[in-house]
């Protein structure tokens, strides 16, 4: 088999070419693959065409650093505080340059999502109708329902050139455990042609196999695998990190002005070379206090015959 | 007993709640107003959040967003979206809970874009999972700031459908949840006429007086039959939110 794990840096110059549609973010709040995101500014991709339910500000960073000409998003800010000033001045300003929006719900995303995964031009769904996002939004068509009649919206497809998901645990073949809330992560990942994950940690493929239940994406559908411990930051991991909601209220405060934004993404993003300088720049003293306090595990369940 | 405008307006919303209902939670005071009831009147009421997260038991500490790691700790499911939105489109979610950037007469709310008074277009996140949650829950609760430039007679874009332009506009364009039952601000709470389906002013804050709402809303409104003054917390009440709250980060 060939090797997918390779370093992060390699994965998003490999797989992620300007133009593409890249779908992040899947986990809403949680699971945000930064790390990922962070490389994608650096290596200085252009024309990318985000997708995602809610991004909290990975999309908003994207947006400023002139990495995205398209959005097909349900929401795009800063969950905790508010605006995200980037997708406002792409919007309204054409700053960095502009941007195009395509206005989805979450129920939609998830739905072309799943449409994707299964293989089929679109879904029914009854969310929607009469509002200005079903009429503006050119991939949620009203419909009748061919049985009874009733008024439907068609939610087109959606299938992205490439899903980055962040997982805790995941084997040398590309097989994921993951746990805690999914969102649309599932769906994505079946939807997108290629498949970008980034790992908390490598595990053997024992532990894969001794819990099957909890591999949620297997390595079949995955095709590079990088390990990025704290690849999510400032996003949460369930067993592994909290959220550092200071981080989304800095940016929140920083990123006002454009050049209020610059300077943010030189600091964070562009100055440190690598995830490694990343987390140097955020310091131990931080990083521990994201630290889970209470551990919890789950009762292991028998797989024995 | 004082208190602040915040948490008179998410003790109100947690009021709302019934006991064993199933309630999709919108982000920021609708977390706390979830809190809230399951800690007083609403023991066995379930929180839906679109991440797809169950939860039977309150989360043992404040959230910022629904996907902190409290609230996956002892959630009863951690599964997919389409897990907790298929039900509310089954019509399984009895109450939804969400806040606004402008609501309209109708309760058609907007998270868009809006126009400044200079007549620029200013751009709003989007809907999130908003959209849904009005287009398909049972009932709706709607929570924002009162300010006349949020209260105009119509909505610029209609994110989350209330009730169209009345008439029966929700069955007229096919939308099966029930739709808005009230509006609740920082001034006042307002509900909807079962004939007209417009919204009406039914209680004031205490210290609020009608014509200060009046001032702050952009169309005529009228009195409901039932007007009142909102009642305050209780003293157990308060006592929670800030429990919930220790540190005031929503509610001062």
């Amino acid at each position: 088999m060939k090797v997918k794990v390779i370093p992060l840096s390699e994965a998003i110059g490999r797989y992620v070419s300007d133009g593409q549609s890249v779908v992040l973010g899947t986990g809403l709040e949680g699971f945000i693959p930064f790390a990922a995101g962070y490389e994608i500014i650096r290596q200085g991709k252009r024309n990318l065409c985000l997708i995602g339910p809610i991004s909290d500000i990975l999309f908003d960073l994207l947006i400023g650093a002139g990495c995205v000409t398209r959005v097909v998003a349900a929401w795009v800010g800063n969950v905790s505080a508010g605006l995200g000033y980037n997708f406002r001045r792409a919007v309204e300003e054409s700053i960095p340059h502009p941007l195009e929006v395509e206005n989805h719900s979450n129920f939609t995303i998830a739905l072309g999502l799943h449409a994707g995964a299964l293989g089929i031009p679109f879904v029914p769904a009854r969310t929607a109708l009469g509002t200005d996002l079903q009429r503006q939004n050119p991939h949620l068509r009203e419909i009748s329902c061919p049985y009874t009649g009733e008024r439907l919206v068609a939610v087109r497809a959606i299938t992205p050139d490439v899903a980055i998901v962040h997982v805790q645990r995941a084997d040398r073949e590309g097989n994921c455990h993951l746990w805690g809330n999914l969102g649309v992560t599932l769906d994505a990942v079946r939807a997108s042609r290629t498949v970008i994950v980034t790992t908390e940690e490598i595990v053997s493929s024992d532990v894969i196999l001794s819990d099957p239940n909890r591999t949620l994406i297997p390595g079949i559908f995955v095709t590079a695998i990088a390990v990025v411990p704290w690849g999510a930051h400032p996003s949460p991991v369930v067993g592994y990190y909290n959220r550092d909601h200071e981080f989304f209220h800095d940016y929140h405060e920083q990123t006002r002005t454009r050049e209020q934004f610059l300077d943010w993404l030189k600091q964070w993003v562009l100055q440190p070379a690598d995830h490694e300088a990343y987390l140097r720049k955020l310091g131990a003293h931080r990083l521990n206090r994201l630290r889970p306090k209470r551990t919890a595990p789950s009762v292991p369940v028998h797989f024995g015959y | 007993m004082e208190c602040t405008l915040k948490e008179l307006m998410v003790t109100a919303v947690a009021r709302e709640i019934r006991d064993g209902e199933i309630v999709f939670v919108g982000m920021r005071l609708p977390l706390l107003a979830f809190a809230l009831a399951k800690r007083t009147h609403a023991p066995t009421a379930v929180g839906f959040f679109e991440n797809g997260v169950i939860r039977e038991t309150p989360s043992p500490e404040l959230l910022f967003t629904m996907g902190d790691t409290p609230n996956l700790y002892q959630a009863t499911f951690c599964g997919d979206m389409l897990s907790v939105m298929g039900p509310l489109q089954q019509g399984r979610v009895a109450l939804g809970i969400i806040g606004g950037a402008e609501v309209d007469r109708y309760g058609n709310i907007n998270t868009t874009e809006v126009v400044d008074t200079k007549g620029r277009k200013i751009r709003l996140p989007g809907s999130g999972g908003a959209c849904d949650i009005a287009s398909l829950a049972g009932r709706l609760v709607i929570i924002m700031a009162h300010e006349r430039r949020r209260f105009p007679p119509r909505v610029s874009y209609l994110t989350s459908p209330g009730y169209g332009d009345g008439r029966h506009w929700r069955k007229s364009v096919g939308l099966p949840g029930g739709g808005p039952v009230a509006v609740i601000t920082d001034r006042a709470i307002l509900r909807f006429d079962s004939v007209t389906e417009e919204a009406v002013l039914t209680s004031v804050h205490p210290g609020v007086s009608v014509e200060q709402v009046q001032e702050q809303t952009g169309w005529r409104l009228r009195l409901a039959e039932n007007f009142h003054t909102t009642p305050l917390p209780t003293r157990d009440e308060l006592k929670i939110l800030r429990e919930i709250d220790p540190t005031g980060f929503w509610l001062r």
